[in-house]
């Protein structure tokens, strides 16, 4: 995506806190190809991804009974993902669902928090910034493909061509709504989790730049939380768009999106 | 940029915010002072209630958060500079 942008820099006095400094559209350009690659996101992503693969490995290396330490944390996290999902899609059909909801919301979860507490700033890239790998809009783009792409698959494997029945199912009148909403879901979803991600971000630095200390904080917590809710969203939201494509019309309870 | 483009921009990237705040304000409050009624008649709902007030506040907010990605959009990339 081409992005001309301009850059919010802080007055020539507080030039040298370059902590304080925001920027937004500017990316460390990679090049693969043909392709510009934005590199910070990778950079970070590939940081969120160790985690998770690290504290899973570890987690389940040593199996104890009585769980303790960090396992228990992941039997926490797993139970709580387990959960999730089989409120939004039901008893009987979760299962084979639960790793992929639970992959979006551990990874989403952790890329927002990383960006909050990990001091990424100090890390001085030649262009742009690390920061949370969810305040790019390709990564949250991809995340919500990748969960229309699941819908439809869940769909599908379900109910075969059948599936489609549910486009003209009250009356055809409505097709173009139905279809319409195909293109909405992963849009809402993915300008939902930017959007807040940013946001929170953004008010921390003019925050920060006003009142460099203390001040910030409360916002800062007020982020966590928000990021954190965000990840919760995100992944119940998934598996509510699973559960709607597998009962076919029976998701109106679910009919919450945007 | 074309100064006009530059001022209609960031007087659009307001308006759009500040628009996008007052339908999900005022459905905030409404859902807020709904969810203090029921914990008010059953106490012990309380978690259950604060769960679901939680997930319909953040449903709410990104309704302004389009607003936002908007006036991002305008302020940041914008297509017309």
């Amino acid at each position: 995506m081409h992005q001309s942008s301009l850059l919010l820099t802080v007055p020539n006095t507080l030039d040298s806190m370059f902590l304080a400094k925001i920027e937004v559209g500017h990316h460390l350009y990679w090049q693969l190809g043909n392709l510009k690659l934005h590199g910070q996101v990778f950079l970070t992503s590939w940081v969120v991804i160790a985690i998770l693969v690290v504290a899973s490995l570890a987690a389940t290396r040593n199996i104890q009974r009585i769980p303790s330490g960090l396992q228990n944390l992941m039997e926490y996290a797993l139970e709580f993902v387990r959960d999730l999902a089989k409120n939004q899609i039901g008893e009987k059909e979760y299962r084979p669902w639960v790793p992929f909801v639970g992959t979006l919301f551990l990874f989403i979860f952790l890329s927002n928090w990383s960006g909050a507490l990990v001091p990424w700033r100090l890390i001085r890239l030649p262009e742009g910034e690390l920061a949370a790998p969810t305040n790019d809009i390709n990564t949250t783009v991809a995340l919500a493909l990748l969960t229309s792409l699941a819908y439809f698959y869940a769909g599908f494997s379900k109910r075969g061509l059948g599936y489609f029945a549910k486009y003209i199912e009250p009356t055809p009148i409505l097709l173009p709504i139905a279809i319409l909403e195909d293109f909405t879901k992963p849009l809402s979803l993915s300008f939902r989790l930017f959007g807040n991600i940013l946001a929170d971000e953004l008010v921390v630095a003019v925050l920060v730049l006003l009142v460099p200390l203390f001040v910030p904080l409360p916002i800062m917590a007020l982020g966590l939380f928000t990021s954190a809710i965000q990840a919760l969203v995100f992944a119940t939201l998934a598996a509510a768009y699973i559960h709607e494509a597998i009962e076919g019309h029976g998701g109106e309870e679910h009919e919450s999106h945007s | 940029m074309d100064p006009l483009v530059a001022s209609a921009s960031v007087i659009a990237a307001a308006l759009a915010v500040g628009l996008a705040a007052i339908g999900p304000g005022i459905g905030q409050g409404n859902a807020s002072g709904s969810a203090v009624e029921g914990i008010a008649r059953q106490p012990e709902a309380e978690g259950k209630i604060r769960g679901t007030l939680l997930l319909t506040l953040a449903f709410m907010e990104s309704l302004t958060i389009y607003g936002l990605v908007i006036s991002l959009v305008l302020l940041f990339a914008n297509p017309f500079s």
